[in-house]
C-alpha cells in the first residue's frame, strides 16, 4: 500500500481529500489527513458576522461531514514534518510515514507580532473579524456602539483575502447608514498599500468607491505599535492615528509546525514552485492553499482553482512522470459593497484585474470591476455552492486558468 | 522602453521604475536613486542595508521582504524606517537597483 498524507483539514486538504479519494485506487492506497480542530469554518462568512446579515451557525459544520467514507482521520496537532525521514510526527505522539505528503496547513492570524495589539482594549475597543470569536466580540460591540472614530487598519501584506478589509469599510458605511448614525461614525481605512488595494486598476476603482462612500484612506502606513492608554495606532515613521473603534487585521502566518520544521519562509510559508505547486526542496511534497509562498491571493477561490492543477500534477508524479498542469494564480473574488450590491474582480500572476463580463464574455451575469446587485447575489450563492460542491471536491462552471474573453483592456 | 539619465549615463526601468538590469548597478546609480526617493546622503547605515540586499537578490532571485530584513541585515525595524521612510523594503531594493520585491503585492 502507498501512503498520501494530507496535513491540514481546511478548504484546500479537504478539497484535495475528496477529489483524490475520488480518483485514487482503494487497494493501493492508503489516505490518511490530519487536524487538529473539529468544526469547519465558511471563513468568507465572518466579514458579514458582525453586521448580524450571518450568524455563527451560517458558517460553522463538523469537519466529519466532508470526510469521504473509508478516509483515516487524525484530530491532532502536528508537532513538525521530518520531510528527509518521510513522516510526520503529530503532538498526540504518534508518527506517521507518507510516500506522499500535500500540506494544506493554511495562514491564520497573529496580533502577537504587534506590540500592544493584543493587550488590555483587546476584544473592548480593538477587534479583529478573521476569527470566529473576533467576528463575533465586534458583532456583539457593534449592537451598542453609538460612533466615533472607527480605523480599519491592516498591519502587513500578505493577508488572507486581501479584498475583506475594504469589504468591512463598504459594509460599515452601510451598516451605520441603516442604523441612522452614519454622521457620527468617521470612517478611516489605513494600509501599508499605496492604494486602496494591491493592484493598479482595481485599486483605482476601489479607491474611488472609498472616496464615494466618504470613507477617508491613509495609504502607506506601516503599523509599529497600539498605544493602548492614549487609543492610537503608531506607524514606524511615529505617526499616529487616534481611534474609538479600531478593527485590524493582524499580520499572517503560516502554521507554527512549518517553523518547527524548519520549511517555511520569515512568515512560515512555504517555498513552493508556483505553477507546478510541488514544494521547492521535495519532490513528494506539494503543497496547496494559504500555506504556499506563493504571490498569489490568499483566498478560497485561489485554493479552488490550485486543487485542479494538483490533482492532475499529483496523478502525473505517482506514475513517475513530471508534472504538466500549470497554475497560473487565477483568483476570483466578490466585493461586497454595502446596500445590497457588490463588486467582482478576476485576475491572476500577471492579468491585473479588468472591467468586463464574467464568466460567460459579454453576458455575464456578473461584471467585473463595477457594482452591481447580481454581483450581490453570487457572492450570497456561493456559501451555498461552496457547502455542497466546492469543499466535496466537485466541479463548479469556473476554469481553472484565467480566461482573458469578456474582459475589457 | 523607459529609461532615466543618471550622471550622464541612459538606463532602462522596469515598469515599476526600478533598475532592469541588476549589472548596470554602482554606487553613484545608487546615490541618485536615492535622491529621487528623498534621501539625500547614503550613510554607512544604508550601505549595510543596501549590500545586505544585493546579496540577498544574487542568492534567492528576490528581493527581501522587511521582515526578513530586520531579521538578518543587523538593522532593526525602526531604523530601518528611519534610513528608509515609508517603505523601506520597496525603496531601499530600487536604491540597491533590484526589482521590487514580490512580496509587495
Amino acid at each position: 500500500m502507498k501512503k498520501l498524507l494530507i496535513l491540514g483539514a481546511g478548504t484546500a486538504g479537504t478539497m484535495m481529500l475528496n477529489k483524490l479519494n475520488n480518483v485514487l485506487d482503494k487497494n493501493e492506497w492508503l489516505i490518511t489527513i490530519v487536524d487538529q480542530h473539529e468544526k469547519h469554518y465558511y471563513q468568507p462568512g465572518f466579514l458579514f458576522i458582525p453586521f448580524n446579515i450571518y450568524n455563527c451557525k451560517d458558517v460553522t459544520k463538523p469537519k466529519r461531514d466532508f470526510y469521504p467514507t473509508g478516509t483515516t482521520v487524525i484530530n491532532s496537532e502536528i508537532d513538525k514534518i521530518e520531510p528527509k525521514e518521510n513522516r510526520v510526527l503529530l503532538k498526540n505522539g504518534q508518527v506517521l510515514g507518507y510516500d506522499y505528503l500535500i500540506i494544506a496547513t493554511g495562514a491564520k492570524i497573529k496580533p502577537e507580532e504587534t506590540e500592544g495589539l493584543k493587550d488590555k482594549l483587546w476584544y473592548k475597543n480593538i477587534f479583529d473579524f478573521y476569527t470566529i470569536e473576533g467576528a463575533c466580540a465586534l458583532r456583539d460591540f457593534l449592537k451598542h456602539w453609538e460612533g466615533g472614530k472607527l480605523v480599519i487598519n491592516i498591519t502587513e501584506m500578505p493577508i488572507k483575502c486581501p479584498v475583506a478589509p475594504l469589504e468591512f469599510a463598504f459594509l460599515s458605511d452601510w451598516f451605520f447608514t441603516e442604523k441612522g448614525i452614519r454622521d457620527k461614525v468617521d470612517i478611516h481605512f489605513v494600509t501599508p498599500l499605496p492604494g486602496a488595494f494591491t493592484k493598479p486598476r482595481a485599486s483605482a476603482i476601489l479607491g474611488d468607491f472609498l472616496i464615494k462612500k466618504n470613507i477617508r484612506l491613509t495609504t502607506e502606513f506601516n503599523i509599529a505599535r497600539v498605544d493602548n492608554d492614549e487609543m492610537k495606532i503608531v506607524s514606524w515613521d511615529e505617526t499616529e492615528i487616534p481611534f474609538d473603534l479600531l478593527v485590524t487585521i493582524p499580520t499572517n502566518m503560516g502554521d507554527e509546525a512549518i517553523a518547527r520544521s524548519g520549511m517555511g519562509n520569515e512568515l512560515n510559508y512555504i517555498p513552493t514552485d508556483p505553477h507546478t505547486l510541488r514544494a521547492k526542496n521535495y519532490e513528494n511534497i506539494f503543497v496547496i492553499g494559504d500555506a504556499t509562498d506563493l504571490p498569489s491571493s490568499k483566498a478560497g477561490s485561489v485554493a479552488h482553482f490550485q486543487s485542479d492543477i494538483l490533482l492532475e500534477n499529483f496523478l502525473c508524479v505517482i506514475e513517475g512522470r513530471k508534472p504538466r498542469a500549470k497554475f497560473d494564480g487565477h483568483a476570483n473574488c466578490f466585493i461586497e459593497s454595502g446596500f445590497g450590491k457588490g463588486i467582482l474582480i478576476d485576475f491572476n500572476y500577471d492579468t491585473e484585474p479588468l472591467p468586463g463580463k464574467f464568466p460567460l464574455p459579454g453576458i455575464g451575469p456578473f461584471s467585473l470591476l463595477e457594482e452591481t446587485k447580481m454581483n450581490h447575489y453570487g457572492k450570497i450563492m456561493f456559501r451555498w455552492a461552496y457547502w455542497n460542491f466546492l469543499i466535496k471536491g466537485l466541479e463548479l462552471p469556473i476554469e481553472s486558468n484565467m480566461s482573458m474573453a469578456g474582459k475589457r483592456l | 522602453m523607459e529609461t532615466i539619465d543618471f550622471i550622464g549615463r541612459k538606463l532602462e526601468l522596469d515598469a515599476d521604475g526600478h533598475l532592469k538590469n541588476f549589472n548596470d548597478w554602482d554606487k553613484e546609480v545608487a546615490q541618485e536613486f536615492a535622491k529621487l526617493e528623498g534621501i539625500n546622503e547614503l550613510t554607512e547605515r544604508h550601505w549595510i542595508v543596501i549590500e545586505y540586499m544585493r546579496k540577498e537578490f544574487k542568492e534567492n532571485g528576490d528581493a527581501p521582504s522587511i521582515r526578513k530584513l530586520t531579521k538578518e541585515s543587523g538593522v532593526d525595524t525602526k531604523e530601518l524606517y528611519a534610513l528608509f521612510p515609508k517603505g523601506p523594503a520597496k525603496k531601499a531594493a530600487k536604491i540597491a537597483g533590484l526589482p521590487k520585491p514580490k512580496g509587495c503585492i
